[in-house]
This record gives C-alpha cells, sequence and structure tokens, in this order.
C-alpha cells in the first residue's frame, strides 16, 4: 500500500513539474491560492492525470482545496484508484 | 475569613465605584459637548460652503438677460401697493409704475417674467397675497393660450427668484418640463454646477448683493425699431383656449375674491404674438360671466396715443419708454375713475420712497438716451 | 432607474432607513419587497421574466436535491447486497437521472434568454443566408430585453449547477432564493454572485453600524465621482469619433480608443462601486469584481482582475466542465495518440477556451462584433500563452521584469491590447472596426492632436483639465490601493482630515460631475448587457 501511494505521489509530482520546473511542489501548499497554477494548468493537470492513472477528475472537484497542493491532489486521485478497484 | 476578605474588598469597590464613574461623567460630559461643538461647526461650516458654491453659479442676470432677476427683486420692497401687475412681458415693459404714481398717486408693482405662464402666475399671486392685499390685481390674458409646459430656460427666470414656499414648490410642479427635476429647483446647485467653468466677474460682484435692474417691476428701453405691417394670424384649428388655462384663470379668480382685491384683465397693446378675434370673445365673455373688468388695449390704440412707429423698441412686440408711458397714462385714468382709487401722494414715506425712485428713474432714461444718440451718430 | 438618477438616491434613503427601523427579523423580507419594486418601477412586465427564472431554478434545484437525498438512503440501505459492479451501474443511473433535471432547468432559462436576447440576431443572420439565394426575408419581433436579464440568469444557474455537484444544500425558502436573484443594487449590472458567498450576508439580521455605512456610503461616493466627473464627461467626445468615422480617422481613432479605454473603466467600475456601497450600507458583502485591472503584466492576468464575477463564472462553469468532460478527455486521448504530446496536451485547453470566448462575446451583446471581440481576446491569450516560455528566458536573461520601467511597459501593452480589442466593441461593425484600425495607421497625422482638434471633440479645455485631474486621482488611488483598502487608510486619519476628504469628494462631484440638464442622461455602459 504504502509503494502504491508513493508512485502515485511521484508520478503526479513529475506531471507538475513539467509544468512549472521552478515551483517546489513537495512544500507548496497555496497553489492555487497563491495563483501559481491557473485554469489552464488545472486542466492539463487533469488531462495527464487521466492519461497516465485513467483515472478522471470531473468538474465538481476542481475546487481550491484539492488543487492547492501535490499532497492533496494525490489524496483525490487515491481515493479514486481505489473506487475503481 | 475568606469571605470576610471578599465582602471587605467588595465594599472596597462599591467605594471607588462612584467616584470613578463620576469622573467618568465628566470626562464623558467634557467629550460629549466638544463632540457636539464640533460636529455643530462641521455642520455649519459643510452648509455654508455648499451655499456659498450654489450662490457662486447661479445666474445673476445683473447684464444682458436681465429678467431672471425681476421675482426677486420684489421682496425688497415695501409692500403696500395699491396695484399689483401679474403676467408676462406685456406688462412688464408696457406699463410704468412711475407714471402712475406721478400722475395718479398709485402706489403699484409688476411682477412679471419673461413668459409667465398662468399657473406661474397664479401662484405669483398666491405668494404675494401672503405678504400684502392690495386693491386691484391686473392680470394680462396673453398666456391664456399655453396649457403645457414651455421651456426651461423661461421656468427658470420666473420660479429660481420666488422665495422658497408652497406657493413656489406648486408653481415649479405646474411648470416642469419633461427633463426638469423638482430637486433641481430647490437645490439650484445641482442645475447650474456646470457654470463653475465659466464664472464672469458678475458672478463675483453680484454674490452677495444684487442691483435693481427694473424701475417696480418696470423694464425700460428708450430704443426705437418701429413696426412694420402686421399679417394677419394663421389660420388655427381650434380657437377654444385649453380647459387648465380656464382652470387656473378660475382660480385666480375665487383667489381674488376669497381676498377682497379686484381681478382686472387686461390684454396689452403688443401686435406680437397675434391676438385672435376668437380669443378675444372668450375672454370678453369670461369677464362678463365672472363680472370682471376686461380691456383689450389692442382696440383702443388711437385713443391711448400709440404710434408703432415711434413707440416700440421691437416692431411692434414690445413698447418703448414712451409707448409705456402713453399707456400707463391711459390706463391710470381708468385704475382712478372705474377701480376708485384714490391718489395717495401726500403720504409722507411713500412719497419719499418714490422720490428716490424716480430720480432713478430719470437717470436711467438719461443714460439710455445718451447711449442712444452715441449709438446713433456711429 | 439608472444608479445615478435622483430617483436611486430617493429609492436607496428611504429603503436605508426602512431597512434600520424594521425588526430585523423583516429585513431580508423587506430587501425582496425593495428588489421587486425597483424591478417593478422599470417595467412592471420584468418582473413576469424575473419570476420565470426564479420559479424555475428554484423547483429543479429542489427536485436535484430530493432526488440526491432520496437515492443516499436508498443506496445506503441497499449497499450491503450490491457488488461492486451494480454499486457502479447505479450510481451512474442517478447521475444521468439528477443531469436531466439539470438540463432541464438549464435549456428553460438559457431558452428564455436566447429568446429574448438572441432572436433578432437569428433572424438578421438567416435573413442574410436568404439574401443570397433571392428568398423572404423574415420580419424582426418586437421584443424588450429585460434589464439585467444575462446576470440574473447566469448567477441563478451558476446556484442550480452547485446544487447538482452538490456542493452546498439547496435553498428551501422560495422568497429567500428569490431575494438571492433579485437583489437590486447588483440586479443591472452585476455583479454575478454565488449562492454561498452573498447568502451568508444576505439574510442575516444586521444592526446599523457606523463603520459599514460609512465605508458603504464612500464607496457610493466614490463610484458617483468615477461615473459623473470622469465616464460622463467623456462620453460626448466618445460617442462623437465611433459615430462620424469618415471624419475621425487616423489619430483620432486612437484618441477614441483611450478615451473609450476610460470612459468604459470608470463607467463599470463606478457602477460596481456603486453596487458594492449600497449593499454595504446594508450590511451585505458583495463579492468583489475588479481589481486594479488595467495595471495587469498580460491579457491573462488582466482578465483575471477585470469583471472577475462573470471570468470566474465562465471558467467554474463552462471551461471546466467542457475540457473535463468524458468526449474531451476522449479527444485528447486521441490527439496526443496522433499529433503527440505537445499537440495533444493543448487540444483540450483550445478548445474550450474557444468556446468560453465565443460565448463571452456573444453574452456581452447579439451582434458578431461583440462575438469578434471575444475570439480576438482568445487569439491573445492563447499566442501570449504559447510565447511564454519564451518570455520567461528573455526576463530571466535581462533580469528585467522587477524593474519599473519594464512595468510600466507591460501595464502600457495591456492598456492598449484591451482598447484596441475593444474597437469591436465601439464600432459594432466588424469590417469597419478593422477598417478603423488600418486608418489608425494609415492616415495618422501629428496634427490630429493639435489643440484646435482636441477642443472639436465637444470637450472644452476645462473638461481636459477636469479629466487629467480626475484621471490622475484614479491613478493616485490604485497605487495607494495597492498598500490596502483606502477606506481603512481614511478611517485611520483624524477626525477633521476623514471629514475634509468626504466632504472635498462630495463637492468634486456635485460641482465637477456632469450630470443635469446640460449633459445627457447617459446610461451605465454595462446594463444592456
Amino acid at each position: 500500500m504504502e509503494t502504491f501511494n508513493e508512485g502515485v505521489y511521484s508520478e503526479l509530482l513529475e506531471i507538475l513539474q513539467n509544468l512549472h520546473p521552478d515551483v517546489d511542489f513537495t512544500t507548496n501548499r497555496e497553489l492555487v491560492d497563491a495563483g501559481i497554477i491557473d485554469s489552464f494548468d488545472i486542466v492539463t493537470i487533469i488531462s495527464d492525470i487521466a492519461d497516465i492513472f485513467d483515472v478522471t477528475i470531473s468538474a465538481d472537484e476542481i475546487i481550491p482545496e484539492n488543487f492547492n497542493s501535490a499532497s492533496a491532489l494525490a489524496e483525490l486521485i487515491k481515493i479514486k484508484l481505489e473506487d475503481e478497484e | 475569613m475568606k469571605s470576610n476578605i471578599k465582602d471587605n474588598r467588595k465594599t472596597k469597590q462599591k467605594d471607588i465605584e462612584p467616584k470613578q464613574s463620576k469622573l467618568n461623567k465628566i470626562k464623558w460630559k467634557k467629550i460629549k459637548s466638544k463632540q457636539i461643538f464640533a460636529a455643530i461647526l462641521s455642520i455649519v461650516l459643510v452648509l455654508s460652503g455648499l451655499w456659498l458654491i450654489q450662490a457662486l453659479v447661479m445666474p445673476k442676470y445683473m447684464h444682458g438677460i436681465v429678467e431672471g432677476a425681476m421675482i426677486a427683486e420684489y421682496y425688497k420692497e415695501d409692500k403696500n401697493h395699491d396695484v399689483i401687475f401679474i403676467g408676462d412681458c406685456e406688462l412688464y415693459e408696457n406699463i410704468s409704475p412711475a407714471v402712475l404714481w406721478e400722475e395718479y398717486g398709485i402706489n403699484s408693482y409688476i411682477r412679471g417674467s419673461a413668459q409667465q405662464l398662468i399657473w406661474q402666475s397664479y401662484y405669483l399671486m398666491e405668494e404675494t397675497f401672503r405678504y400684502e392685499k392690495p386693491k386691484v390685481v391686473v392680470f394680462n390674458v396673453l398666456s391664456m393660450q399655453y396649457h403645457t409646459p414651455q421651456s426651461e430656460a423661461y421656468n427658470r427666470m420666473t420660479l429660481d427668484g420666488m422665495r422658497f414656499s408652497f406657493s413656489k414648490i406648486k408653481a415649479i410642479q405646474a411648470s416642469m418640463t419633461e427633463e426638469e427635476h423638482l430637486i433641481e429647483y430647490i437645490f439650484p446647485i445641482l442645475r447650474y454646477h456646470s457654470r463653475i467653468s465659466e464664472l464672469e466677474k458678475d458672478d463675483f460682484t453680484y454674490l452677495f448683493h444684487k442691483d435693481k435692474v427694473t424701475h417696480n417691476g418696470y423694464y425700460m428701453r428708450v430704443d426705437v425699431k418701429a413696426a412694420g405691417t402686421v399679417p394677419k394670424g394663421r389660420p388655427l384649428g381650434d380657437y377654444s383656449f385649453d380647459k387648465l388655462a380656464y382652470e387656473y384663470l378660475d382660480k385666480m379668480t375665487a383667489l381674488c375674491k376669497e381676498n377682497g382685491v379686484e381681478l382686472v384683465l387686461v390684454k396689452a397693446p403688443s401686435l406680437y404674438p397675434y391676438w385672435y378675434e376668437e380669443w378675444d370673445r372668450q375672454m370678453v365673455d369670461y369677464a362678463d360671466r365672472h363680472n370682471l373688468k376686461y380691456y383689450n388695449f389692442l382696440d383702443v390704440t388711437e385713443e391711448i396715443g400709440l404710434d408703432f412707429q415711434t413707440d416700440t423698441y421691437d416692431g411692434g412686440l414690445h413698447l418703448n419708454l414712451s409707448g409705456a408711458e402713453k399707456l400707463s397714462r391711459y390706463f391710470g385714468e381708468i385704475l382712478q375713475k372705474e377701480c376708485h382709487l384714490p391718489s395717495r401722494q401726500g403720504e409722507k414715506k411713500l412719497e419719499e420712497s418714490w422720490e428716490k425712485k424716480l430720480e432713478l428713474y430719470y437717470e436711467e432714461k438719461k443714460t439710455q438716451e445718451e447711449q442712444l444718440s452715441q449709438d446713433n451718430n456711429l | 432607474m439608472l444608479f445615478t438618477s435622483y430617483e436611486f438616491l430617493l429609492f436607496l434613503g428611504i429603503v436605508f432607513l426602512l431597512y434600520y427601523i424594521i425588526p430585523r427579523k423583516l429585513q431580508w423580507p423587506f430587501l425582496l419587497l425593495a428588489s421587486y419594486l425597483f424591478y417593478f418601477i422599470a417595467n412592471p412586465w420584468y418582473l413576469l421574466y424575473i419570476m420565470a427564472t426564479t420559479i424555475t431554478v428554484y423547483l429543479t434545484a429542489g427536485a436535484i436535491e430530493r432526488k440526491k437525498e432520496n437515492f443516499k438512503d436508498w443506496y445506503n440501505s441497499q449497499k450491503k447486497q450490491l457488488d461492486r459492479e451494480q454499486k457502479k451501474l447505479v450510481k451512474e443511473k442517478e447521475k444521468k437521472k439528477e443531469f436531466h433535471l439539470l438540463l432541464l432547468g438549464l435549456l428553460m432559462n438559457l431558452g428564455l434568454l436566447a429568446v429574448v436576447k438572441y432572436t433578432n440576431f437569428a433572424i438578421a443572420n438567416i435573413n442574410s443566408v436568404f439574401r443570397l439565394f433571392g428568398g423572404n426575408e423574415i420580419s424582426f419581433i418586437n421584443i424588450m430585453v429585460p434589464m439585467g436579464i444575462s446576470f440574473y440568469t447566469f448567477q441563478s444557474l451558476g446556484y442550480l449547477i452547485d446544487i447538482y455537484y452538490g456542493k452546498y444544500k439547496a435553498e428551501k425558502n422560495p422568497f429567500r432564493f428569490a431575494l438571492f436573484v433579485s437583489f437590486f443594487p447588483q440586479l443591472v449590472q452585476g455583479p454575478i454572485s454565488r449562492f454561498h458567498d452573498l447568502s451568508k450576508s444576505l439574510f442575516e439580521q444586521h444592526k446599523a453600524e457606523w463603520k459599514t455605512i460609512s465605508f458603504g456610503l464612500e464607496r457610493i461616493l466614490w463610484g458617483f465621482f468615477k461615473k459623473l466627473v470622469i465616464a460622463d464627461r467623456i462620453l460626448p467626445a466618445v460617442n462623437l469619433i465611433i459615430h462620424n468615422t469618415d471624419t475621425y480617422k487616423g489619430g483620432f481613432v486612437l484618441i477614441g480608443m483611450l478615451f473609450y479605454a476610460l470612459e468604459l473603466y470608470a463607467d463599470f467600475t463606478g457602477g460596481i462601486d456603486i453596487t458594492i456601497g449600497t449593499a454595504q450600507t446594508l450590511g451585505i458583502h458583495i463579492t468583489e469584481n475588479f481589481k486594479r485591472p488595467y495595471f495587469s503584466k498580460n491579457i491573462k492576468e488582466y482578465w483575471k482582475r477585470w469583471h472577475i464575477t462573470m471570468g470566474t463564472w465562465f471558467t467554474d462553469y463552462i471551461f471546466y466542465p467542457i475540457s473535463v468532460c468524458q468526449p474531451m478527455l476522449k479527444i485528447n486521448k486521441f490527439s496526443r495518440k496522433h499529433f503527440g504530446n505537445v499537440i495533444g496536451k493543448r487540444v483540450s485547453v483550445y478548445l474550450s477556451s474557444f468556446v468560453v470566448w465565443f460565448t463571452t462575446g456573444i453574452w456581452h451583446g447579439a451582434s458578431w462584433n461583440f462575438i469578434a471581440w471575444g475570439l480576438g481576446n482568445f487569439a491573445v491569450i492563447m499566442i501570449s500563452q504559447e510565447f511564454e516560455p519564451l518570455y520567461e528566458k528573455f526576463h530571466k536573461k535581462f533580469h528585467i521584469s522587477d524593474r519599473l520601467y519594464y512595468r510600466m511597459f507591460q501595464v502600457i501593452r495591456t492598456v492598449l491590447l484591451m482598447s484596441c480589442l475593444r474597437m469591436f466593441d465601439c464600432y459594432r461593425d466588424v469590417p469597419l472596426t478593422f477598417r478603423m484600425f488600418g486608418s489608425m495607421f494609415a492616415d495618422f497625422r501629428i496634427s490630429n492632436f493639435s489643440r484646435e482638434n482636441l477642443l472639436s471633440l465637444g470637450l472644452t479645455g476645462f473638461d481636459y483639465l477636469i479629466l487629467a485631474v480626475g484621471l490622475m486621482i484614479l491613478i493616485t488611488v490604485s497605487l495607494l490601493q495597492r498598500k490596502g483598502s483606502i477606506r481603512e487608510q481614511i478611517a485611520a486619519l483624524k477626525t477633521p482630515c476623514r471629514f475634509a476628504i468626504w466632504y472635498g469628494l462630495f463637492l468634486t462631484v456635485l460641482v465637477f460631475g456632469a450630470y443635469g440638464i446640460e449633459y445627457d442622461a447617459s446610461q451605465f455602459i454595462y446594463n444592456q448587457f
């Protein structure tokens, strides 16, 4: 389970890092509130996640709480993946 | 023991409390009176600032178009007139109260203004009666032809000069054109604020006081422009005056009756605007029905001695001084004989005030004549 | 009832007094009454439209909510008997049913909006096609567009979608919901509020508090300053230039463009200031709609700071739903496979942005020039998005991004770009806009800016002086705002200073405002949308 979690997290970090190489996504907890990622980024992230994890994040899940940090987003993906199983 | 201590403390506190609250009260009183003073001061400052700006931007009407200053001049008068004229330019340019005084001892005043509409005349009458009850009120019937608000500019010249009163409010409401607002009359700064960019010397000179522009309401002109032939008025579809005009005429009749004032209707001998036979008949009928006197001076121009080659300054619209004096002489006799107005010459105070007025009257006549001959020589 | 009319001030004064006199329990019902009265005064028929929207959205939201609750109860009781596959199936089925309800609500209201606002546009377009084939033309329908319909429809639909998403519970009390839809300060020109933002303070009981009331009044006064002293004064010149295109070419186009930028800003933000200030005097908080937009670095940022509530509405309810819906994700996958990652990644962003800007354009007005304007914004944003990596490299190399002159360059660039795009809005005709844009360069003469020419635009030297001072005040206030609320800063001053500022602003509006019989009554630009 541990490794699964870590796997999700590190893959997610890679997606984010590709988008904004100069942001430290491991520590930043206000990605949306501080305007680091915008709506274009969010859509790109969601389509990347759909591509890699085969998980769909729906429009009602696009709220700052889910996108403010990499860990929150990883948590969302994890719940979705578990649901699928 | 413990409870004792507590009690002690309590009593101590009780001792202190009233003292403190007294102190607080005094302090609070001080603050309060200071605050009240500051509040009053700021309100005074705010209002006087507003008033000053308003006074500054209001048109002064001291030169050029002086008609706007006429209505307000009345309030400076001693209010014990025998005759009050109420109406439009056909009165204030055609009747000279100075002649009425000099020749008949009649103390009269013209509450006239440019294009004064009948409801404005009515409310001016209502207002005038609060200051004085003259023996006779003379109303010029030309404005019977209007039954809708006409022009903002003329409204302003009549209404802005009126002192604040219910009569004024009612006059405003009756006069407003569609794009006007009552509040812009109550606070004229809302209307005139844009004049801030076009202020002239007059606006500062006459900020706190105004000069007189009339002689008891009479607007003097000595220049001459002869009248040509007068074409007949173009036929109208309907000659009967509107219900609204009659309504106000009825109200005037009633108001005069109520106050024991005789209402006299006149039509001044102006060639323009055209006065139709049909209109005249209605006025004759109305006067008959209500037992009023009605004089159409257009019918008696020869008796008056008017010569439209020399007695008008704008081709027959208005009389000049020469014409106005002739008409005043003629009408004065009527007033004296038919309205039984005795001469008041001999009343000391009145005589004194007229002496001064006549001095100004002849002075202006002289100045205007000099100016005229200068212009003619050029 | 215009915000800058005596009637509105009177209405506001009466509402304000009664609001704090009546029992606090009755405050929000009283506001509903006042709002409906406000609408009734404008035109009694308008009430029917807003009531139709209120009722349909209230009912569909309630239906969705009940459906959700029923399903939850049923699901919890049945959970143990269902296997994973079945669970997924019933959930999907439920979602579909809820979606149909949502669709019903959306279609009813968008249908109404389309009929009143877009029928004649559609007819005009059909006619131009008919003309090509020599067919008969359809005559236009005579229908009035209810005041603020675009705003309250969008506000209600945002609520409906939120209920569908399950973001919060549906409002049970129909009268409360009716107030949310019709709250009079924002009825005419927005902002487009969200239910969970507005409802907090809208239905609360409010005590008359000096601070909120004085802040509200200050804000209203500031709005009047922008609207009356600046916007309405410059308006005649703008109208003269854009309505006489034969005379005013070349440099005049540039003047008109810049004047319009100032006019629109002062007019729209001033109106919103009055809206928010009015609500504040009643103790009600409305979301901000502007954040010093002309100080933006680029167009994308500009749109986050101009008409904010509209921008976020389009992002939340159009951009996201379209870009993350199943078909879009499929298209995405497909294009990644066939065109590679670089293009594939962009497909959904581009497609949904296109839809957003098309609708933004047509939302502003039922004509092609607004669509062109929307798509112009789309093009500029996408191009600058593509150039962003290049910019970043450039900034890193030359270290100028923090320099004052570079910031100023960026601000000027934003203002000019936005002003150019707005020419579609000014000239109201797409080919004409392009012609005038060309003329701005081709017929440009320095003499266009001569004293004589500037004074021929219906503005006197005095007007220019007031506009210049007004503009300076606007800029100063915006700069001060970066340090925090101006009103807080004023409140911290000594009482005499505070009163002097208020009185000064009041006198400025009173004396230098372009209102009254000498000036044409000019509507707020955004009222028509």
